[in-house]
C-alpha cells in the first residue's frame, strides 16, 4: 500500500490540528494562496481579519484569555510586515503564539521577488523562535517544536515562514517524531537550597510584601499565590500583567504599584523589609528610580527565565522555576507568619491615601469604568488600547480573576484594544466582552470592528473620548509646560462610523446616560460602541514622574 | 577583564545572525568571534572574546542561553585551556630588508607564505600576546595588509592545569 501523498499546505493544517487548534486568525495573499485552498476544506475555522495587524492582536488576545496558544496567518512581504508589531507585542508580554507567513518561493529567495521581505531576519529579535521552512520533509516537525517551543517555559511567540513552492510540493506524510532540542530547556528543577533559603527569610521578615507579575496569571498560580499572602499575611501589589492574579477585592490586596501605582502600594515597596517578586521583571514602569527601589528589603525573585535574575536589580535570593510549582514549594514548607504592626501600618496607609478623582459636572472616565465593573459584577473580560484610559482601567476596574484583563503591557501598543477583544470574544463565546478604548488607540485598528460584525462577536467597545492623545496631553502638561504640541484630536463621529461598519453605535454626553447606554449594550448581544464624552483634561494620579523614586509621587 | 566563552550551536542557518544580533541588540561587545563546525556535522563551535565585568557576562550568558539554537555555553577565562588564532600579514620587503624581515620571522617561528617583488606576506600562529609581539615589530616595516581569524580556544585535557602549563606551552608555540 503506497503512502498517502499530502500537499505541503495540507501537512502545515494537519499538523496545526495536531496540536489542538481548533481557530486561527489570518489574512489571505498571494504567496499563501496555498495554504488558504487547503483552509478551504480544512476543519480548522478561520478568522478573516481587516489587517494583519488586527489579526495579530486578536490571536494574542485569544491566547492571553484561553490560555492556548494562538495562531495567526499572513501572506508574504506586506501581510508579514504588517504583522510585526502583533508579534512584538507578544513577545513583551511573554503570548504563546504561533505565526505563520507565506514566502516566496525557495527559488526566487533573496532576489527581491515580488511581495518578498525576510519575515525571520526582521523579527529576530522580536520572536522566541523562527523557522524558515526549506524542505517539506521538515515541515510537520518544525510544526511541532513551534508550539512546544511558544508554550512552554516562558512562552512566547514563534515565526514559520513558508516558501509557497513548499505549500504545493506533494509529499507522503511522515508523522514527527520526538522533539530534541539539546539547546532548549524550558523548565528548569527547582533547586531545594533556594527554597529552604527562601523560607528562612521569610520567617525572619517583620514586613514582607509580595510583588505579582504576569508570571501569576501565564503559570495559573493564582491560588497559590493565594495561599501564601494569607498565610503570611502579606499585602501583594500586582504589577499591569499581574492584575487579575490575586482578587482584587482582598484585604491584602494593594492594587498596582509604579508609575501609577497606589500610594499605598509605592510605600510598602520603601518601607518592606523582604519583597517577594513572583513572576515579574522589575520593569523600568514599575521600579522608578533603580537605586532607591525597595532600599530597605531582601529580594527574592521566582522566575521562570534565568535572564530576568539580575537583570536590573540585585536579588538576594533567586528561585529559577515556574511560579507555580516553585509556590507549591515554598508553601509546603512555610508556617504562618502573621505581623500585625505591618499589616496595621498598610491599613491606615489605605484609608489615608485612597485612589481618588473629584466628580465634576461632566461624565468621568472613572466613573465610567467602575459602572462597567459593577453591571457586569467583575466577570466581564476587559481588554484595553494604551493611554490614559488603560491606567484608569487598571486603577479603577477590581479584576478578581486571572485572564480577566488583557492589556498591552510590555510595548504599550495603541490599536491593541480592539482585535484583542475579538480574540477574546472567539475564545470566550460565552462571556461580556469589553474594550475600554480611548479615541485616539480606537483608530489604530478601527477597521476590526467590520470582523466583530461579520463574525457576529457581541464585544463592547467603551472610547473615553477627551478629544486628546490623553496621556501624551498629561505628560506635556506636567513636563513640558502645558505645551499641547500635536495632541488634541479631531475626531470621527464614533455612532455613524460603528453604523456604517453594522455595528450599534451610542453617544452618551450626560452622567446619568452611562448606566442606561451600558445596560444596553450589553443586553443587545451585538457588536457596540459607545462614545462617552468625557472629562477633557484629566490627569492619571497619582504619578511618579519618570525616572523618580516611587515615594516621590505626584497627585 | 576579557572572558573567552566556547559556545556550541546548532549548525542551522540563521544561527550566526541570531548569536551576533543579540549582541548588538543588548549592547555587548564582541571583541572577536570565530565559528566552524566541530567533529559532528550538526553542531558549530563558536569562540567569542568579550570585555566585561561577571554581572554583564552573567547576563551575556543568561540571553544566550535563551536562544534556541545555543546548545552550551562554557566560559573558560579561569580553566586552563590551549587558544590560537591565526594571522596573516603583508609586509613592504625591498630588497635590503628583506633578511631582516626574515630573522623576525625566525624568531616568532611564522611561515613566509608568499613573496611578492615588493613584499612578503607572512603567517603567523599563536595567543593574543605573541601575535601583537610580532605584529608590533613588523611595523616599522609598513604593514600593507593584516587579517585574523579571531580566536578559537578550547579546554585542555586534564582540569589540574594552571596558569603556568598554559603559558609554558604558549612559549613553545
Ligand atoms: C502605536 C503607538 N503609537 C504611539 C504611542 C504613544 N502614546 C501612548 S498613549 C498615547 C495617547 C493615547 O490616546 P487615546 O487613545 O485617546 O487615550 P487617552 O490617553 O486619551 O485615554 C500615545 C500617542 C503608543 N503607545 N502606541
Ligand atoms: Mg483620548
Amino acid at each position: 500500500m503506497g503512502a498517502v501523498k499530502l500537499s505541503g499546505a495540507e501537512i502545515l493544517l494537519k499538523s496545526i490540528e495536531a496540536e489542538e487548534v481548533d481557530t486561527i486568525f489570518g489574512y489571505p495573499g498571494g504567496m499563501a494562496l496555498p495554504i488558504y485552498d487547503a483552509l478551504y476544506d480544512s476543519g480548522i475555522r478561520h478568522i478573516l481579519g481587516r489587517h494583519e495587524q488586527g489579526v495579530a492582536h486578536a490571536a494574542d488576545g485569544y491566547a492571553r484569555a484561553t490560555g492556548k496558544p494562538g495562531v495567526c496567518l499572513a501572506t508574504s512581504g506586506p501581510g508579514a510586515t504588517n504583522l510585526v508589531t502583533g508579534i512584538a507585542n507578544a513577545f513583551m508580554d511573554s503570548v504563546p503564539m504561533v505565526a505563520i507567513t507565506g514566502q516566496v518561493t525557495r527559488s526566487s529567495l533573496g532576489r527581491d521577488s515580488f511581495q518578498e521581505a525576510d519575515i525571520t531576519g526582521i523579527t529576530m529579535p522580536i520572536v522566541k523562535h523562527s523557522y524558515l521552512v526549506k524542505n517539506p520533509d521538515e515541515l510537520a516537525q518544525i510544526v511541532k517544536e513551534a508550539f512546544y517551543i511558544a508554550t512552554t517555559g516562558r512562552p512566547g511567540p514563534v515565526l514559520i515562514d513558508v516558501p509557497s513552492d513548499i505549500s504545493l510540493s506533494r509529499i507522503e506524510y511522515r508523522q514527527p517524531g520526538e522533539i530534541s532540542l539539546p539547546g532548549y530547556k524550558p523548565a528548569p528543577d527547582v533547586e531545594p537550597k533556594q527554597i529552604e533559603e527562601a523560607a528562612g527569610a521569610i520567617a525572619c521578615s517583620k514586613r514582607p510584601l509580595i510583588y505579582a507579575g504576569g508570571g501569576v496569571v501565564i503559570s495559573g498560580a493564582h491560588n497559590e499565590l493565594l495561599k501564601l499572602a494569607e498565610m503570611l499575611a502579606a499585602p501583594v501589589t500586582c504589577t499591569l500583567m499581574g492584575l487579575g492574579g490575586f482578587p482584587g477585592t482582598h484585604p491584602l490586596f494593594l492594587g498596582m504599584l509604579g508609575m501609577h501605582g497606589t500610594k499605598f502600594a509605592n510605600f510598602a515597596v520603601c518601607e518592606c523589609d523582604l519583597l517577594i517578586a513572583v513572576g515579574a521583571r522589575f520593569d523600568n514602569r514599575v521600579t522608578g528610580k533603580l537605586e532607591t527601589f525597595a532600599p530597605k528589603a531582601k529580594v527574592i525573585h521566582i522566575d521562570i527565565d534565568p535572564a530576568e535574575i539580575g537583570k536590573n536589580i540585585r536579588v538576594d535570593i533567586p528561585i529559577v522555576g515556574d511560579v507555580k510549582k516553585v509556590l507549591g514549594q515554598l508553601l509546603a514548607v512555610l508556617k504562618p507568619n502573621l505581623e500585625d504592626a505591618w499589616r496595621q501600618k498598610i491599613q491606615a496607609w489605605k484609608k489615608e491615601y485612597p485612589l481618588k478623582y473629584c466628580d465634576s459636572g461632566n461624565i468621568k472616565p472613572q466613573y465610567v469604568i467602575q459602572e462597567i465593573y459593577n453591571l457586569t459584577e467583575g466577570n466581564a473580560r476587559i481588554t484595553t488600547e494604551v493611554g490614559q484610559h488603560q491606567m484608569w482601567t487598571a486603577q479603577y476596574y477590581t479584576f478578581n480573576k486571572p485572564r480577566s484583563f488583557i492589556t498591552s503591557g510590555g510595548l504599550g501598543t495603541m490599536g491593541f484594544g480592539l482585535p484583542a477583544a475579538i480574540g477574546v470574544q472567539v475564545g470566550c463565546p460565552d462571556e461580556v466582552v469589553f474594550d475600554i478604548a480611548g479615541d485616539g488607540s480606537i483608530q489604530m485598528n478601527i477597521q476590526e470592528l467590520c470582523t466583530a460584525v461579520n463574525y457576529e462577536l457581541p464585544i463592547n467597545v467603551a472610547i473615553l473620548n477627551n478629544g486628546y492623545l490623553g496621556l501624551v496631553r498629561q505628560w506635556q502638561e506636567m513636563f513640558y509646560n502645558r505645551r499641547y504640541s500635536h495632541s488634541e484630536l479631531i475626531n470621527p463621529d464614533f455612532v455613524k462610523l460603528a453604523e456604517a461598519y453594522g455595528a450599534v453605535g451610542i453617544r452618551v454626553t450626560k452622567k446619568e446616560e452611562v448606566v442606561p447606554a451600558l445596560k444596553r449594550a450589553i443586553k443587545s448581544k451585538k457588536p457596540v460602541m459607545i462614545d462617552f464624552i468625557v472629562d477633557r483634561e484629566d490627569n492619571v494620579l497619582p504619578i511618579v514622574p519618570p525616572g523618580e523614586s516611587l515615594d516621590k509621587m505626584l497627585g | 577583564m576579557k572572558h573567552t566563552l566556547a559556545v556550541e550551536v546548532e549548525n542551522t542557518p540563521g544561527v550566526l545572525a541570531r548569536v551576533a544580533g543579540l549582541f548588538s541588540r543588548r549592547g555587548f561587545n564582541i571583541d572577536s568571534l570565530a565559528v566552524g563546525r566541530t567533529d559532528n556535522p550538526a553542531v558549530s563551535r563558536m569562540t567569542i572574546v568579550v570585555e566585561g565585568d561577571d554581572r554583564y557576562l552573567e547576563q551575556l550568558n543568561k540571553q544566550l542561553h535563551k536562544l534556541v539554537d545555543v546548545i552550551k555555553i562554557s566560559d573558560i577565562t579561569r580553566d586552563a585551556y590551549v587558544d590560537r588564532e591565526l594571522v596573516l600579514i603583508k609586509v613592504s620587503a625591498d630588497a635590503a630588508r628583506r633578511a631582516e624581515i626574515m630573522q623576525l620571522v625566525d624568531i616568532f617561528r611564522a611561515r613566509i607564505v608568499d613573496v611578492g617583488p615588493k613584499t612578503l606576506t607572512i603567517e603567523v600562529t599563536g595567543n593574543d600576546g605573541k601575535i601583537t609581539a610580532f605584529e608590533e615589530s613588523l611595523r616599522p616595516f609598513g604593514i600593507k595588509e593584516l587579517v585574523r581569524t579571531g580566536k578559537i580556544a578550547m579546554l585542555r585535557g586534564f582540569k589540574a592545569g594552571s596558569k603556568n602549563i598554559n603559558n609554558k606551552e604558549e612559549e613553545e608555540s
